[in-house]
């Protein structure tokens, strides 16, 4: 971190502090580059294309037929425009759809046998791909007890699925958790009976792109009463230049069942801008309970606004059965481009849809990020707290939906939006439809922008911190309602990120 | 870019249905606003802006019919003294109006000044509503410029004594009219100026407001009780520094009303209030859409809109706050609450905020739905019948929007009209 560097430590701070921030708040910290060896298809998007990802992933027919369909959908589709993001035309004929590192052309039996290079990149990381470790650079996760610190991870190279973790340990308790090829293959009735239903091929541009050329993500289903005995995680990570990732992310919580589910993701820094499109589709029957923390850290680009990932994405949860839960926490730090409305259809009676959000953007990025909660169900709930920080030149958006159909009798909805602007040369704006159509639904929406406020800002500066370090501590003030509905893991390492987002951005 | 097909179809439609008054000074204002119309289309189903409020009737060739509403009101604002300015079905009625001579203003009708070149006019008209073209279109604003036949130039140069009342009188079931005004409050100059009535069956108005450095503004408008009257209204205002403006607005019935304004603060430490309070049942659909831009340092913007809805009447709120970069210190506020007197009325709201400037305060809240339980039961153990019970509260709702007039006479006059709404309903 340039700026601390050159900072006069003042007398009464100790080193120990100083050390910290700077270590937390260098340059995007996952810029590098794994150098492997690397099968690509073709440039460029033809039923060809579709054909060749169906054949590597090893598809039943069927599989490619869907595919097959969204793919002349998708040549119908135009792609939106709406969102208040600005980026150039993108080529999706100059785009690789499928990159894998040539040391998985046989499928390893288990992650033991996965080359050790992309093994190491995992380690990088800090994500742990062996059983007996915990996720890297958790302060106190040591002394939590052996059951709360496990967590399965499914990490996502490129195209493929290198491999899960713990999956004997989750099989014994039903769970299924794999790669949603392995899914396809194994387990084809229900990927059959959910694929699709709640984010439907054609939902949208981006969406119905996902459906024809997914390579791969992840696979969940906790079978009814089951309380998924540790977090699942996936961890995806771009490698390969020129290349979109397009994963594809199925979660069924059936009766009664319970799981937390985290989603971490990272790239190298380069010039060229990337395009990474996800569909994450979430079912939740009766009385069951899902909480889906994402940290999305993808590369937002250098300061000039070059290169970085563009991230457009569509997550959708169906809360189907009475009484079912789901609680999306997000923490948008990364991404030079953000299209990303993470939603709950409430439909069973009683049924609750939460959203946290802390978007940060800086330098040249743009965020145009929030929530749909659509209330068809009696009784139902749902809360929105959504903070934006924007500093640099960069552009935040809040937009959401509120929507209380006539038989969503004393439905409930509160919203809370807030921004943060730092600096004079950033844009924070909200965009919230409200659709209200019984008296008995109760519909409560608030938002305010500011500036940090100065008074808390000279009470830390008055404490000894230089002003960097301040701004990190008022801003993750600002952030609390939302960090506190993070898992440890991710509450920490938001936390860091909180501070690495806003480097260089004072004064 | 060529228009979409409907779109074009609509617009063509309509305009050959128009005549351009033949009026020298403003024939290239007129001519400008109509290019603009063919160049943005009139408004469709499918646009963004029109998600909640359906243009069709508003745009189609020929107004629907609605029957002129008798009752027993006494006509809004009587016993005020004022300076009456009528219009019947649109057209200025000399006979029923006042003498247009008041110390401190300057009135002309727009009809009269075709042949003199008067140049504040010339400099208001149309130019206002063409820079609230953008960013979002507002096409039958244009074709409001384009079109009007009517409409006065009220220039206010001092203090006048008593308030400007423009009395807008509906007769015929098929009366389709477009009223233009421009205001222009120099500097240091203070008025205020009422509206009320239906106006026609179908009503397209468009005020443009000019108000200068330290002057001030009161606007008052009672849109009248017909209920099957339909009326798009647009107020363009730009506020000079130190200026204030307030607005307020009371909509009793109407099947469909929509009620644009666009105001731009353009000078430091400049003050605008806009309020409004609707109360409508059944096929009642009311649409507030507002536009502010704060484009100078340490302006207030205040927008308070409260709707009352029964029988499945329709609120629409679209608020917008726009604070450019150079807008350092802006205090933006906006409130929009419906209460839902039924299960079958509906309120659809869209709040923005569109920020660039770092050292503002702006929030903006939007709540909705059935009276407080509570609130009613403590009336109802205190001894207040239902019925009572429940307007005391219905008014108690609408009391900042009201509270936002500063003369309290006009105030108490307004709160009788939503009272005789509520008792009418028991």
């Amino acid at each position: 971190m340039a700026a601390l560097d050159q900072t006069q430590v003042k007398e009464g701070v100790d080193q120990e502090t100083v050390d910290a921030v700077r270590e937390v708040g260098g340059a995007y910290k996952y810029g590098w580059a794994t150098d492997i060896e690397m099968d690509y298809a073709p440039k460029g998007l033809t039923t060809d294309i579709v054909r060749l990802i169906s054949e590597k992933n090893e598809e039943p027919q069927w599989m490619l037929d869907w595919r097959l369909q969204a793919y002349d959908r998708w040549l119908t589709k135009e792609e939106p425009n709406w969102a208040m993001v600005d980026y150039p035309e993108i080529d999706f004929q100059d785009q690789y759809y499928y990159a894998r590192p040539k040391s998985m052309d046989v499928k390893p039996k288990s992650l033991d046998e996965v080359d050790p290079k992309l093994l190491a990149t995992y380690e990088k990381l800090g994500i742990p791909l062996k059983e007996q470790m915990i996720l890297a650079g958790v302060e106190g996760a040591e002394n939590a007890p052996a059951e709360g610190r496990k967590v399965a991870v499914d990490a996502v190279f490129d195209s493929v699925s290198l491999g899960t973790t713990f999956q004997a340990e989750l099989a014994a308790a039903g769970v299924i958790f794999c790669s949603i090829s392995e899914a396809i293959r194994e387990h084809p009735e229900l990927v059959k009976k959910y694929l699709g239903t709640v984010v439907p091929v054609s939902d949208n541009f981006y969406a119905t792109l996902n459906s024809a050329v997914f390579s791969d993500g992840s696979f969940v289903y906790i079978p009814p009463g089951v309380r998924c005995p540790m977090e699942l995680s996936t961890y995806f990570r771009i490698n390969a230049e020129n290349t979109g990732q397009f994963e594809r992310t199925l979660i069924i919580a059936d009766k009664g069942s319970y799981v937390s589910y985290l989603e971490g993701c990272t790239a190298p820094a380069r010039d060229i801008a990337q395009l990474h499109a996800a569909v994450v589709e979430i079912i939740i029957e009766e009385d069951a309970e899902v909480k889906y923390s994402t940290v999305q850290n993808w590369y937002p680009g250098d300061e000039n606004g070059k290169g970085g990932i563009y991230n457009f994405v569509t997550k959708r949860a169906d809360c189907r059965g009475d009484r079912s839960k789901v609680m999306w926490t997000q923490v948008e730090t990364g991404s030079a481009v953000t299209w990303k409305y993470p939603s709950c259809i409430l439909r069973g009676d009683d049924s609750q849809g939460e959203f946290y959000s802390i978007a940060i953007t800086n330098n040249y990025q743009q965020a145009d990020t929030g929530t749909k909660m659509v209330h068809l169900g009696k009784n139902t709930k749902s809360r929105i707290v959504s903070k934006g920080i924007c500093a640099g030149h960069a552009q935040n958006t809040y937009r959401g939906l509120v929507s209380m159909h006539p038989k969503a009798k004393n439905a409930r909805n509160y919203t809370q939006c807030d921004s943060l602007l730092i600096g004079g040369n950033c844009g924070a704006h909200t965009v919230p439809y409200i659709e209200v159509k019984n008296n008995s639904a109760r519909v409560e929406h608030e938002a305010t922008t500011s500036k940090v406020d100065e008074d808390q800002l000279f009470y830390c500066r008055s404490r000894g911190m230089n002003e960097e370090e301040a701004v990190a501590l008022v801003v993750n003030g600002f952030c609390k309602d939302v960090l506190q509905a993070l898992p440890m893991e991710f509450a920490m390492e938001a936390q860091q990120l909180v501070a690495i987002s806003l480097e260089g951005s004072v004064g | 870019m060529a228009l979409p097909n409907l779109k074009q179809t609509a617009t063509e439609a309509r305009l050959s249905t128009l005549s351009m008054p033949s009026v020298g000074c403003l024939t290239e204002a007129r001519q400008a606003a109509l290019s603009r119309v063919q160049t943005l289309g009139l408004p469709g189903r499918r646009d963004e802006y029109w998600k909640y409020t359906r243009p069709d009737t508003l745009v189609q060739a020929e107004a629907p019919g609605a029957v002129v509403f008798q009752h027993d009101e006494a006509p809004m604002f009587d016993g005020f003294d004022r300076l009456k300015i009528v219009f019947v079905d649109g057209v200025f009625d000399p006979e029923a109006s006042d003498d247009l001579k008041l110390e401190g203003v300057q009135i002309d009708r727009l009809a009269d000044i075709a042949d003199q070149d008067i140049h504040w006019i010339k400099d208001l008209y149309g130019v206002l509503e063409a820079r609230g073209q953008s960013p979002v279109a507002r096409p039958l604003a244009a074709l409001n410029t384009a079109f009007a036949h009517d409409g006065v130039a009220i220039r206010v140069t001092g203090k006048p004594s008593k308030p400007i009342n423009l009395i807008y009188v509906h007769k015929s079931e098929k009366s389709d009219v477009m009223l233009h005004h421009v205001i222009r409050v120099e500097t240091g100059a203070e008025a205020t100026i009422l509206e009320n009535g239906p106006a026609a069956s179908r009503l397209n108005k468009c005020i443009e407001i000019d108000v200068a450095d330290n002057a001030a503004l009161h606007l008052i408008c009672a849109q009248g009780r017909d209920h099957e009257r339909r009326a798009a209204s647009h107020m363009f205002a730009r506020l000079g520094k130190e200026s204030v403006f307030k607005s307020f607005t009371l909509t009793v019935n109407g099947v469909l009303t929509r009620n644009e304004s666009v105001v731009e603060l353009l000078g430091d430490d400049a003050v605008v209030h806009l309020a409004g309070a609707c109360v409508g049942d059944g096929d009642f659909h009311h649409d507030d859409t507002v536009f502010i831009t704060h484009d100078a340092v340490n302006c207030e913007s205040r927008q308070v809109f409260k709707k009352v809805l029964r029988n499945g009447a329709t609120g629409v709120f679209q608020g917008k706050i726009l604070v450019k970069d150079k807008a350092q210190k802006t205090d933006g506020y906006q409130i929009s609450q419906a209460l839902m007197l039924d299960d079958d009325s509906q309120f659809l709201a869209k709040p923005e905020l569109e920020i660039y400037a770092d050292d503002v305060a702006c929030s903006h809240g939007s709540t909705s739905g059935a009276i407080d339980d509570e609130a009613l039961f403590y009336l109802r153990s205190r001894g207040v019948p239902h019925n009572e019970a429940t307007d005391l509260l219905t008014l108690a709702f609408l009391a900042e929007a009201v509270e936002e007039i500063a003369d309290q006479d006009i105030a108490a006059s307004i709160v009788d009209r939503l009272e005789n709404w509520l008792i009418r309903r028991h």
